[in-house]
């Protein structure tokens, strides 16, 4: 079998980057080791009741109409309308550190003006942050040593508001530990408190269904329960993937979506005898990241508004300065976001209550349960621990649980094959998507863009970049 | 295709990269940028829905003749003359 792109994983940014190559008539083809398409955010039904995998909110919202940022220009080039995701926006969000809490909503003017009232010192600087911001060009790379604290330092005095601004930008995408690349930075600050959260009524759902839609209508192939076990090649270039049946398939280009370490792998185990005649150059070895997260989704009685709890997503942390990096103990039970399906601005309420719990974890702890009994019971002793640290930033919502389910960071890596389990992948991106093999690229979370709109970003510019653009 | 049918299957092309754009007020003789929201990926659109629904290559290094509407349909009428109109 042969075809122009074989594209490995059906998350986000591979169906993107389908849609791109299907709709310039290229023969592409969709493989997935999964029974189901949508990776790090898709859905599962579990004793009736539809969950969202990840989703938490769609960031990088811009309202209908809007015309620059990442999603007027996804949308432009895959060709949808604003309406087709069906996205409503957020109420509102915080962050709240011991004794001090700031708001923030998809209006810019509110987090300015919370800054305004507890950090009247700091406000010029905010602005003058915000400016700075502002005025790079979406996407403008910076040398990898320059960092978000280096440069909240240049502008903001206070080491707490620091910290709050910081902690939701590193929870929602940072693959690095305590800082992240000013590169990213930006984009993930512009994502959170410029742009902003949304969600469709139906959830990540509705997103799914309108791309993989598309996807086939204009030709595309998906083969799910589809593993690539590994990328053979030849001379430095790419000529096959394996699956994990031992079918051969041939292509021109391969965009991979399965991360960097994990491409990396599927090129070891597909060298072939010319490598030890030295005519492939070296695999690069590349940099696994260790960052986790533990998440329990607790069905509700009533909306969480009724019991106290009305914010979109709230980023708690219960010492004045946060601890973002894998913890030594199986959960960081001091800091979490805690967030709700329902409180999005939708026209009918959501049938379903539901309230989400987000807490950083210990990958080797989770994956090294002797039994499944020890698994199950580790599971729900730290969810306990976390619902009962939680209750110093919301009302108590346990009577009011109906049902309940818990991911970890076994979870994770089991469905969507993520080394560690880790969520935002390689603390060292691959901007421009190259690999050690000249038509191999990366997209999607290790290539540097993440989240939903992120993703799918990625697999488009990838596609422009590597294929469609190179061929004239 | 005569230049008033190339202006209309360019305009056809921009209505599908830029829905939420009003094009009737497009002018011939200023760039597409200054009047509508196009991005370079958006640009390189163009090119490329040209190439897929009639078959018309342009090169890289052509690709300023087609900043203007006027400038886009001189430059594409040599290129098209042999191109049916859509029906
Ligand atoms: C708990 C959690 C919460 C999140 N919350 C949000 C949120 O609120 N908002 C937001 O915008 N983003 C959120 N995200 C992030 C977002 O889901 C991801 O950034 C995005 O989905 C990444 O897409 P991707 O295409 O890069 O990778 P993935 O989704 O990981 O897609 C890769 C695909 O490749 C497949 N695959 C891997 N190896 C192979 C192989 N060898 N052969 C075949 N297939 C293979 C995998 O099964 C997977 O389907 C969250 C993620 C998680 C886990």
């Amino acid at each position: 079998m042969r075809y122009d792109t074989v594209i490995i994983g059906a998350g986000l940014s591979g169906l993107a980057a389908g849609i791109r190559l299907a709709h310039f008539d290229r023969r592409v083809c969709l493989l997935e080791r999964h029974t189901t398409i949508g990776g790090l955010n898709s859905f599962y039904r579990l004793r009736g009741r539809t969950h969202d995998v990840g989703l938490h909110a769609v960031t990088n919202y811009n309202p209908k109409g809007s015309k620059s940022g990442p999603l007027p220009r996804i949308l432009r080039q895959l060709r949808f309308s604003w309406d087709d995701f069906g996205f409503s926006p957020q109420v509102s969000s915080k962050i709240s550190f011991p004794g001090v809490t700031l708001r923030f909503s998809n209006d810019p003017g509110l987090l300015e003006s919370e800054i305004a009232l507890r950090f009247p010192g700091e406000i010029e600087g905010f602005r003058r942050l915000v400016k700075f911001v502002e005025d790079q060009p979406w996407g403008t790379a910076f040398p990898t040593s320059m960092t978000a604290r280096g440069t909240l330092a240049e502008y903001l005095r206070d080491p707490l508001l620091i910290e709050m601004l910081l902690y939701p930008v590193l929870f929602y995408g940072s693959a690095a530990p305590h800082d992240v690349e000013l590169t990213q930075f930006l984009i993930l600050f512009r994502s959170i408190y410029r742009d902003g959260f949304a969600r469709p009524y139906e959830g990540v759902r509705r997103i799914l269904s309108v791309l993989v839609k598309r996807f086939r209508h204009l030709g595309g192939e998906i083969r799910l329960r589809s593993g690539v076990q590994a990328i053979e090649s030849r001379s430095g270039k790419a000529v096959a993937v394996v699956l994990d049946d031992g079918t051969r398939i041939e292509a021109d280009t391969i965009l991979s979506s399965a991360g960097s370490v994990e491409t990396a792998r599927l090129c070891e185990a597909g060298l072939s005898e010319d490598v030890a005649n030295g005519d492939s150059p070296a695999i690069p070895s590349q940099v696994p990241g260790e960052l986790t997260f533990f998440e329990s989704i607790a069905m509700l009685d009533r909306p969480p508004a009724e019991l106290g709890i009305p914010e979109t997503t709230m980023f708690y942390c219960g010492t004045p300065r946060f601890r973002y990096q894998n913890p030594g103990e199986p959960c960081n039970v001091d800091s979490g976001v805690i967030c709700s399906p329902n409180n999005f601005a939708y026209e009918l309420p959501l049938p379903e209550s539901t309230l989400r719990l987000t807490v950083m974890a210990n990958n080797r702890f989770w994956f090294e349960r002797p039994s499944e009994e020890d698994y199950q019971e580790q599971k729900r002793i730290w969810r306990e621990r976390i619902f009962a640290a939680a209750l110093s930033h919301i009302p108590d919502f346990r009577p009011n649980i109906v049902d309940i389910d818990t991911f970890s960071p076994r979870t994770i890596r089991k469905y969507t094959g993520h080394h560690n389990g880790c969520v935002y992948g390689s603390p060292h991106k691959q901007w421009d998507g190259t690999t050690h093999l000249s038509n191999l690229f990366l997209c999607g979370t290790d290539q540097g863009m993440l989240g939903i709109v992120g993703a799918m970003f990625s697999g488009i510019s990838m596609a422009n970049k590597h294929v469609l653009g190179s061929q004239g | 295709m005569q230049p008033e049918e190339i202006r209309q299957v360019l305009l056809d092309i921009l209505a599908r990269i830029v829905p939420d754009e009003d094009l009737s007020t497009l002018r011939d003789d200023v760039a597409f940028r200054e009047q509508i929201e196009l991005d370079s990926m958006d640009f390189l659109d163009i090119v490329m829905e040209l190439r897929k629904q009639y078959r018309v290559q342009i090169p890289e290094e052509d690709y300023p003749n087609l900043a203007t509407m006027g400038g886009a349909v001189t430059y594409l009428v040599p290129l098209m003359k042999d191109v049916k109109a859509p029906a």
